[in-house]
């Protein structure tokens, strides 16, 4: 007897029950705790709360512990949560030059006001397995399983600086070297949360977009519009990367107060600009902003975000990356993964109909009687 | 879990999402088969898997609704499991597989067999809204071609089908004319399913989550499958019978029995077999009736 396919409640719990148990593993090894996340797979978590669109580290720790380091359904967990959380304020900007700064430098100057500041970087480290960490990791278990959460919490970093930083565009700026921007305050600011994305999108709608977009798709796009596809020519003009305060001016106060500080990474991209019949030559911008630090994805948004200013600039729109439409619609990660993953749901209906059809043409065509279609 | 999901808003979503969702949705109605722009939100499925027609139905359903969740016509595809679970537990309506005592029908590829009444609304998962896209990606783009009704497009596309194949060869997701004026995708139903469409009695909604599109069908308005005079708008048709309820009008999926080539030919609308088979019918293959549970507790 046939019994038809019958996908199961029961089925779909044990896949969970299953699911479970491969994400704890093996039980005699001990259990990853949120902290040693949060704290040890620092950029991991950075980069979930960047895409998921969610400063909180304990949540995107969670998130990955769940997804058992799967950092796109970590991103999928954290938004699904966002998204129903009440709005309580809007912030009032954050000011990257007052930026308590861990990490700064440029590409364009030797040096700059306020310094060069290497900070915890991969930048120059050699590529080499070091075996010393299994070592380690095997004594620190065994001397001192769980280390005090607020020593660990304490930042140490020797090159820490304090006060304003001038960011190098400003000071390319006061010679009118680079382009002048500045937030036009009148216009309401876009929001890719409330409202849906529409094109043409202007550049706050594709600032937002870019930063929850995927970090390996902005990578690429990057890539290719220093490979050619997209004129650029860019030069690092400055990444940051530091603390910053979030302010927001209640209603009933008037005035602005400090509700926390977040870690965020800056990045100033310097293009070439030939300049028109209307305006001098001009070295234009790319920006990049991320929550925590996501070096990579700062920089290829940077590059992308200028590769879109190319219609506004008069440019020939002839590459991928150029192309608004094409990018924003692709970048997100949690729309895209979902899309492709569908394929995994059953489809047999609509390919019923297309045997039907291939079936009816293959017939139409061992019969030689094409209607519509003379005889060759 | 009666009350819904503790933590959580009746059917998950926020009020303020759901009135967002229920003005596009109006809008939607009032202007049969335009795709209304609507912020979409994250939901805890994951986009591609009903993300559009989870949101209209948690903006439409109600502690007094009854729903059925149907994915290829079944309501026992894991999908479709999983969509009915989501609204059992967040909402606490109760779900049923019976199409006719269902108020709010949530689909996939499929419309069922049985005429749908005025007393229900049928959802409408749908992955790409736009009919036009295959033909034009850029949404810029088609929303001109839609405001200036500009289809030749379309018609040619069609043409060139005839003229390579000498038959339209769309299948499924077969573009239709809504209310003698925007062309809409029905969502990835197979061609046999349009005809139902027409001048149907049930409230048509689709969600469209992914696209952040909304769209609707208003009760017994005009739906027509595009077609020429010389090559009018056909169905599928099958030379064999359901083997288990012995049906011959109604879509039929194709299961393989062997590897020699043995098919098995059954309803793909597990209801309406289930229900034939109550009543007595039997197809070929002799099997004892075996309809599935019906109303959950």
């Amino acid at each position: 007897m046939y019994v038809a396919v019958k996908g199961g409640e029961q089925a779909i719990d044990n896949a969970h029950r299953l699911l479970a148990e491969a994400r704890r593993g093996d039980p005699a090894v001990p259990e990853l705790t949120i902290e040693q996340i949060a704290q040890q797979l620092g950029i991991a978590v950075d980069r979930v709360m960047t895409e998921g669109s969610l400063y909180d580290r304990t949540l995107a720790a969670l998130a990955i512990k769940q997804a058992r380091g799967d950092i796109t359904e970590a991103v999928f967990l954290l938004r699904a949560y966002r998204t129903t959380l009440p709005r309580l304020a809007v912030s009032e900007p954050i000011d990257t030059a007052v930026m308590t700064v861990q990490r700064r430098i440029s590409a364009t100057f030797k040096d700059v006001p306020g310094g060069q500041i290497l900070g915890p970087t991969f930048d120059y480290s050699h590529r080499l397995l070091d075996f010393s960490l299994a070592a380690a990791a095997t004594v620190d278990a065994a001397a001192s399983p769980a280390e005090p959460a607020s020593a660990s919490a304490e930042r140490t970093d020797a090159a820490t600086a304090t006060g304003p930083t001038p960011r190098v565009t400003d000071i390319l700026n006061a010679e009118g070297l680079i382009e002048v921007e500045t937030a036009d305050d009148t216009q309401p600011v876009g929001d890719i949360t409330r409202q849906p994305l529409t094109f043409p999108a202007d550049r706050d709608v594709r600032l937002q977009s870019l930063t929850r977009g995927d970090e390996g798709f902005l990578l690429a796009l990057g890539y290719s519009s220093q490979r050619g596809y997209g004129k650029s020519h860019p030069f690092a003009g400055e990444i940051r990367m530091g603390t910053v305060a979030v302010e927001i001016i209640p209603e009933e106060l008037g005035f602005a107060i400090d509700i926390g500080d977040i870690a965020v990474t800056e990045c100033q991209m310097i293009n070439q600009f030939q300049g028109s019949k209307t305006q001098p030559a001009q070295f234009t911008r790319g920006y990049g902003l991320t929550f925590g630090h996501c070096e990579r994805k700062a920089m290829a948004m940077a590059l992308v975000d200028r590769a879109l200013r190319a219609e506004a600039l008069g440019e020939d729109v002839t590459a991928p990356a150029q192309d608004a439409e094409f990018v924003l619609s692709h970048c997100d990660a949690v729309e895209a993964s979902g899309f492709v993953e569908h394929l995994k749901l059953p489809h047999y209906v609509d390919f019923q109909s297309e045997l039907v059809t291939v079936r009816t043409l293959r017939q139409a065509f061992s019969d030689r009687e094409i209607p519509g279609v003379p005889d060759v | 879990m009666s009350d819904g999901l503790s933590g959580y808003n009746f059917a998950y979503l926020d009020e303020q999402t759901k009135r967002m969702i229920r003005r596009a949705l109006l809008k939607a109605v009032a202007i049969p088969g335009y795709q209304v722009p609507f912020a979409g939100r994250e939901m805890p499925l994951p986009y591609g898997w009903g993300t559009g027609g989870i949101q209209v139905t948690a903006a439409v359903i109600a502690p007094g609704d009854v729903l059925k969740v149907i994915d290829q016509g079944a309501d026992d595809t894991t999908n479709a499991v999983s969509i009915r679970r989501f609204f059992s537990r967040t909402a606490g309506v109760a779900t049923t597989t019976r199409t006719a005592d269902a108020t709010l029908i949530q689909t996939r590829h499929r419309i069922p067999e049985r005429p749908l009444t005025e007393a229900q609304i049928i959802v409408y998962q749908v992955p790409i809204p736009e009919p036009l896209r295959w033909m034009e990606p850029r949404e810029s783009e088609t929303k001109k071609m839609h405001a200036l009704l500009e289809y030749g497009v379309m018609q040619v596309k069609l043409y060139e089908d005839i003229a390579h194949l000498g038959r339209i060869t769309t299948s499924y997701d077969y573009p239709v004319r809504v209310n003698g004026h925007y062309i809409m995708s029905p969502s990835p139903i197979p061609r046999f399913d349009n005809p139902k469409m027409n001048q149907m009695a049930a409230l048509q909604l689709f969600g469209a989550g992914r696209e952040k599109r909304i769209y609707a069908v208003p009760p017994y308005t005009r739906v027509e499958s595009l077609d020429f005079d010389d090559y009018p708008f056909e169905i599928q048709r099958w030379d064999q019978h359901c083997a288990l309820c012995g049906a011959s009008d109604s879509y039929l999926d194709e299961m393989v029995t062997d590897d020699h080539g043995g098919r098995l030919f059954i309803c793909s609308d597990t209801d309406y077999c289930g229900e034939r088979r109550a009543a007595g019918h039997r197809g070929d293959t002799d099997l004892p009736a075996n309809p599935a549970p019906r109303t959950a507790p």
